[in-house]
């Protein structure tokens, strides 16, 4: 307890000195203290990362974990009040709308990786993803060695494709993919019969395993076939932005609230249908609040 | 802003450099990864192939539909023929070619199961095909609508049926009219062909969204994307062209006018 409110001292003593010292030379900290609000990149449907409860209103751990990083920003610069406006983002669109500037910060399920961190900037990771295959619960299937041959879905836009062709590769056998053109689309493959497994980040199969007619009908099974952080996204000429935002993260975990907020997304009921997502935390990311980084997933995956 | 053309040379497994661009297609490096280069050619090749089918289904059906719209009221199965043909053109009109995609992907297989078997790129065809056939079926009808009543009336005169009617006298002209906008049709069929990614079929499209997802290239991936439609466009455009002036008959649709002014 002393150390973690040792922690939180420190944690915004730091803050205080940066916000005496270097606000001034960053360009989202001076666009949201001239204007007084800000633009918050969300997703419709990652449930239960970030999603859309209705009304354009938007919800999720990690569009909370943002609330609370933007309050705490906004008390540093002084503000009294600070409006969030929130766009909705999509696989497609996310890197370039933080690039151009129209998304000052993106809460959503970006994978951190090598590539993009070219074109953007990378919070501390709250959250390690687990790529895991999803089969319908009576297909008898329980690795992915017994996949050869059959017909595997997937998402048009994501790693889970790239991940797919290395695992080809590397084995010396064949898939039969199918793409999805959202997570909703591939899982109906798998729903319909038109496909036998459904690869992808086990937060998106379990919330839509959740959500489906019968959950009972599906399971997660299989080893673990890639790790990734999942990370807010920034801008990625603005340090002192992202300073500021580790900062808040580093408070929150100091303060104790992942643990909670965890449960609040992924083990209790959820708005708006009150389902449960039900996925334990991964040793991989208790790691990741342990050791606060920006690690890309290249980092991850090597061993 | 640079383009960095050398995205399309990179590895599609590990995103390095590979030997030759055209590793795999033309049997250059054996064994080698396929690069960027290799995946948009093979997405250009389906591309095409979706919407070779769709058109040659298209323009079948949008002929022959277009024909029976047309059909002299003069019996019961004439009068039944045209009432199928205009259900058939307003039906498919009407529908958003996504959601007849989507219709024959997911709705209709679930009723008939044979459907199932059939691979998702003959679905988005005969999808793809009906939609377009709609749209060359209004325009075969205004070809013929628009010759001179006089030239059904003297094959009728000459004692010709129905059937050799049409094929004698009325579609032969017809459908000489009818080639420029023709024409902008088969053009329009590649364009469409762009929504078989939803139900997905490796093309152009669906290959844009994922490279530049995982090359973040987007500039150069979308321009090369881009630049292939508007080829094939315009391919399909020069032989439709060629078509027309190999099928010309001098004096033939100057002669149609003639006889129209002197009605």
């Amino acid at each position: 307890m002393k150390i973690q409110k040792f922690y939180a001292v420190a944690g915004f003593i730091f803050g205080l000195m940066l916000s005496s010292q270097s606000f001034a030379a960053s360009a989202t900290l001076d666009k949201i203290k001239s204007s007084g609000a800000l633009t918050m990149g969300v997703r419709e449907s990652s449930i239960p990362m970030s999603y859309t409860t209705g009304d354009s209103r938007f919800d999720g751990y990690h569009v909370e974990i943002c609330r609370m990083i933007l309050s705490d920003i906004r008390e540093k610069l002084g503000m009294s009040t600070l409006r969030i406006n929130y766009q909705p983002v999509t696989s497609q669109n996310r890197v370039p709308l933080v690039q151009n500037g129209t998304v000052d910060i993106e809460c959503g399920t970006t994978t951190n990786n090598t590539a993009r961190a070219k074109d953007v900037g990378f919070a501390n990771t709250l959250y390690v993803e687990e790529v895991r295959i999803a089969v319908r619960a009576n297909s008898g299937i329980t690795s992915i060695s017994q996949l050869a041959g059959k017909k595997v879905a997937t998402t048009t836009g994501t790693t889970s494709v790239q991940l797919l062709r290395k695992h080809e590769k590397a084995n010396g056998i064949n898939f039969d993919e199918v793409y999805g053109k959202d997570h909703a689309d591939s899982f109906l493959l798998l729903e319909s019969g038109r496909a036998d497994a459904f690869v992808m980040d086990g937060s998106i199969l379990a919330g839509n395993i959740a959500n489906s007619k019968n959950p009972k009908d599906f399971k997660i099974v299989g080893e673990v076939l890639a790790t990734e952080p999942i990370a807010i996204m920034v801008p990625k000429n603005d340090p002192e932005f992202k300073a500021a935002v580790n900062a808040a993260i580093a408070k929150i975990v100091a303060n104790g609230k992942m643990p909670g907020l965890w449960n609040k997304w992924f083990l209790s009921p959820i708005p708006p249908k009150n389902i449960v997502v039900g996925l334990e935390l991964s040793p991989a990311t208790k790691n990741a609040w342990a050791n606060l980084n920006d690690k890309p997933a290249e980092d991850y995956n090597k061993k | 802003m640079a383009l960095d053309l050398g995205v399309f040379c990179k590895s599609t497994l590990d995103g390095e450099a590979v030997e030759h661009c055209f590793s795999s297609i033309f049997g250059l490096g054996q064994n080698a990864d396929p690069s960027y280069l290799d995946w948009l050619m093979k997405s250009w090749g389906w591309t095409l192939a979706v919407a070779a089918l769709g058109l040659a289904l298209a323009l079948i059906l949008g002929a022959l539909m277009g024909t029976l719209r047309t059909l002299p009221n003069n019996g019961r199965t004439s009068r039944l023929l045209v009432r199928f043909s205009t259900t058939w053109v307003e039906l498919f009109r009407n529908i958003p070619v996504l959601v007849q995609v989507f219709l024959w992907y997911h709705v209709i297989p679930a009723f008939v199961p044979p459907l199932k078997a059939l691979p998702s790129y003959w679905l988005v065809s005969i999808a793809l095909g009906i939609f377009t056939s709609a749209r060359i079926a209004e325009q075969v009808r205004a070809g013929i609508q628009s010759l001179p009543s006089g030239q059904r009336a003297a094959a009728t005169a000459l004692g010709l049926t129905t059937t050799q009617t049409y094929r004698y006298v009325i579609l032969p002209m017809a459908l000489r009219i009818v080639l420029p906008p023709l024409t902008s049709e088969s053009m329009n069929v590649i364009k469409n062909s762009s929504v078989a990614f939803a139900v997905s079929v490796p093309e152009l499209t669906l290959f844009a969204m994922q490279a530049q997802e995982e090359t973040s290239h987007g500039v150069e991936i979308y321009l090369a994307v881009t630049a292939l439609y508007a080829l094939s466009a315009f391919a399909v455009n020069r032989v439709m062209t060629l078509i027309e002036k190999r099928s010309r008959i001098p004096g033939f649709i100057a002669a149609s006018s003639d006889a129209n002014l002197a009605h």
